[in-house]
């Protein structure tokens, strides 16, 4: 007879109750009023969102609030960038195992997730067509055999994929006509700004983090100064020194666009903070790794590349994910320097006479659109965490 | 010391110095070790006998005096040190695996990026090692997943993967259970065999009677007695040594 399966404990709902929520007198009339205070307010919540709430104000101005002023016939642009980042996001997981591929899973699921809510048909078949290219991206990756030119390809292609989402988006000319007035494109310019953000306040951060921590004394200093500067100041009054300071500063010719400006400044923003959060990963190797590195003849820079800031990195993913939230959320604030991002746009909506009063709606669906995407991303940062038991010491 | 030993010595070290802030841990210590010598380094806690292999591969500074690595002098310059590095294998009392990379990985790292060797070639030296160490079938496994037996084997086949000319071994027996340090003995036995030049510092006194070519005993930053296994056993000079080996061979 073979090992036996552990014991499955099972607790009566009945008692589980008992011993929960009314184990004693008190405890039950607790139990009571909260249910009753939770029962209210879902009813009135309910009722609300089931015979008051005028949900047409959402697909009516659906397009405005997702892509802004883009023009309606351009917007396949807009789709094709993500399917590429789905298509190219399911390659890389079909080609390796771990965290790409819970990225991968979770964008997926969100796409689906999304495709739910009563968005108009279009735009349900566009996001079943996104996870349909990550899922096509992934069988992709598992198919073609392992090559170096393929890696670098596919490298190469993540590198690239910045420009091209910038170029496509911006236009050229040709078969992709420029598209005026960048600074009002809705929840494309909150993507945009979080992708930018994310893309590049990582790196900078780590920069950041080995700066604080450098034996030289000049690149210490500017490294801590710069870090300490910027975490004490409210992100919101960065950008309005990005949008109105430069403006006085700089001359006429040499100001960059508002939304660069903006993009650059949230990156600016966060990267300080992804330093703080990097510093703390690598003050939490052990002297021991150094030691080791050294010992086999690694020189500092392969040391810290290859030892250290792997584990590093790992150590302080929650904390990496959690700013990556906060990034995201923060670009709302775009809002307030004139810029025609998801929250502002809903704001002009509630300009318009036949939607007025119906600040709830738009509010509701901008809090559940941000919801499932962050969500998306935590999800992923707990399975990272579950997972970094495995072969740790 | 006339010319020629000294340039056939594999480490020459002349009245090193070392202070910890104000604790003066290495006071002159005077060592010459030939090649295919295994030298064992014995002697009470704090009596700096870590501190000087360390500084050996410069993981420690010395302050004064001179150490010559295979004819290399170590002064700051990095170069010198890095050369030296490569050449002298470590293998610690923590092991210090690198955790986030695979045994096999682990083992491959330097020759891959500081020797600049194949991939492939790197796999199959290390596979080689992993067979001599005895623990081929754990290559694909993570440190965390192995013993701390099979840790440190993977630690002397890390090190041996860079072809090393001498191996530093700092109480690698002294963080293992009881059942786990003959395997790890059993490996640096083969290991100082093959003709191996070998510090170890360990409290293991029988393995250094059995492999040892000479057994050094310090305290308090000295190098108070030099004998062959034999002498320092049975003949010890010098009543701190006789205290430390009455202490250490009745527990």
């Amino acid at each position: 007879m073979g090992a036996l399966p552990p014991p499955t404990e099972r607790i009566p709902v009945l008692r589980w109750l008992k011993q929960n929520l009314f184990s004693s007198g008190f405890n039950a009339l607790l139990t009571l009023a909260a249910a009753a205070l939770i029962g209210v307010v879902l009813y009135g919540l309910a009722r609300w969102a089931i015979t008051e709430a005028r949900w047409e104000v959402i697909p009516a101005n659906l397009k405005l609030l997702l892509v802004g002023t883009y023009p309606v016939d351009q917007v396949w642009r807009v789709w094709s960038i993500l399917a590429m980042i789905g298509l190219l996001l399911g390659f890389s997981a079909g080609r390796r195992n771990g965290l790409i591929q819970r990225i991968a899973f979770v964008v997926a699921g969100a796409a689906v997730a999304l495709a739910i809510l009563p968005f108009p048909f279009g735009t349900r078949a566009w996001l079943l067509g996104y996870a349909e290219a990550v899922g096509v991206g992934f069988v992709a990756g598992r198919l073609i055999p392992a090559h170096r030119w393929i890696r670098r390809l596919e490298i190469g292609v993540w590198v690239l994929s910045f420009p091209i989402t910038l170029i496509v988006l911006g236009g050229v000319g040709g078969p992709l006509p420029v598209v005026e007035g960048r600074n009002q494109w809705g929840f494309v310019l909150n993507l945009l700004g979080a992708a930018i953000g994310i893309g590049l306040s990582l790196p900078i951060g780590v920069l950041l983090a080995l700066g604080r921590r450098s034996r030289l004394p000049a690149i210490r200093w500017v490294c801590t100064a710069y870090i300490e500067l910027i975490r004490g100041v409210p992100l919101i009054s960065l950008l309005f020194m990005a949008s109105i300071m430069l403006q006085l500063l700089l001359p006429d010719s040499f100001r960059p666009d508002l939304v660069v400006r903006a993009m650059l400044t949230i990156t600016a923003f966060s990267a300080a903070y992804m330093a703080e959060n990097v510093r703390g990963g690598l003050q939490s190797i052990p002297k021991g790794q150094y030691e080791a590195a050294y010992a086999v003849g690694l020189n500092g820079f392969l040391t810290t590349l290859l030892v250290i800031l792997p584990q590093a990195l790992r150590a302080v993913i929650p904390a990496i994910v959690g700013q990556f939230i906060a990034l995201f959320k923060d670009t709302t604030l775009f809002a307030y320097i004139a810029i025609l991002e998801i929250l502002s746009i809903s704001r002009s909506v509630l300009g318009n006479l036949e939607w007025r009063g119906t600040i709830f709606e738009l509010y509701v669906f901008i809090g559940v659109v941000f919801w499932v995407l962050c969500f998306a991303m935590s999800a992923v940062s707990r399975r990272i965490e579950r997972s970094l038991g495995v072969g740790e010491r | 010391m006339d010319a020629v030993t000294e340039r056939e010595s594999m480490i020459v070290c002349r009245d090193v110095h070392k202070w910890f802030g104000d604790f003066h841990v290495l006071r002159g210590i005077s060592l010459t070790v030939e090649k295919g010598e295994v030298v064992v380094i014995c002697g009470p806690s704090g009596s700096g006998k870590s501190t000087f292999i360390r500084t050996i591969n410069r993981l420690e500074e010395h302050q004064r005096g001179e150490i010559l690595v295979d004819g290399v002098e170590l002064t700051n310059d990095l170069r010198n040190i890095e050369t030296v590095r490569r050449d002298i294998g470590m293998v610690f009392q923590q092991f210090n695996l690198f955790p986030h990379l695979t045994v096999l990985q682990n083992v491959t790292l330097a020759p891959v990026w500081v020797l600049k060797m194949r991939r492939t070639e790197a796999d199959g030296i290390a596979m080689q090692l992993l067979e001599r160490v005895g623990i081929p079938e754990q290559a694909h496994k993570f440190p965390g997943q192995l013993s701390g037996g099979q840790q440190q084997r993977v630690v002397i086949a890390r090190a041996l993967a860079m072809s090393p000319k001498i191996m530093l071994f700092d109480e690698p027996t002294s963080a293992l259970d009881p059942e786990m340090i003959k395997e790890v003995l059993d490996v640096m036995r083969e290991l100082a065999h093959s003709g191996m030049t070998m510090i170890v510092v360990t409290h293991e006194m029988g393995f250094a009677r059995e492999v040892a070519d000479r057994i050094i005993f310090f305290d308090e930053g000295q190098l108070v007695e030099e004998n062959t296994p034999e002498a320092f056993f049975h003949n010890p000079q010098h009543e701190r040594t006789k205290l430390f080996l009455s202490q250490i061979l009745t527990s």
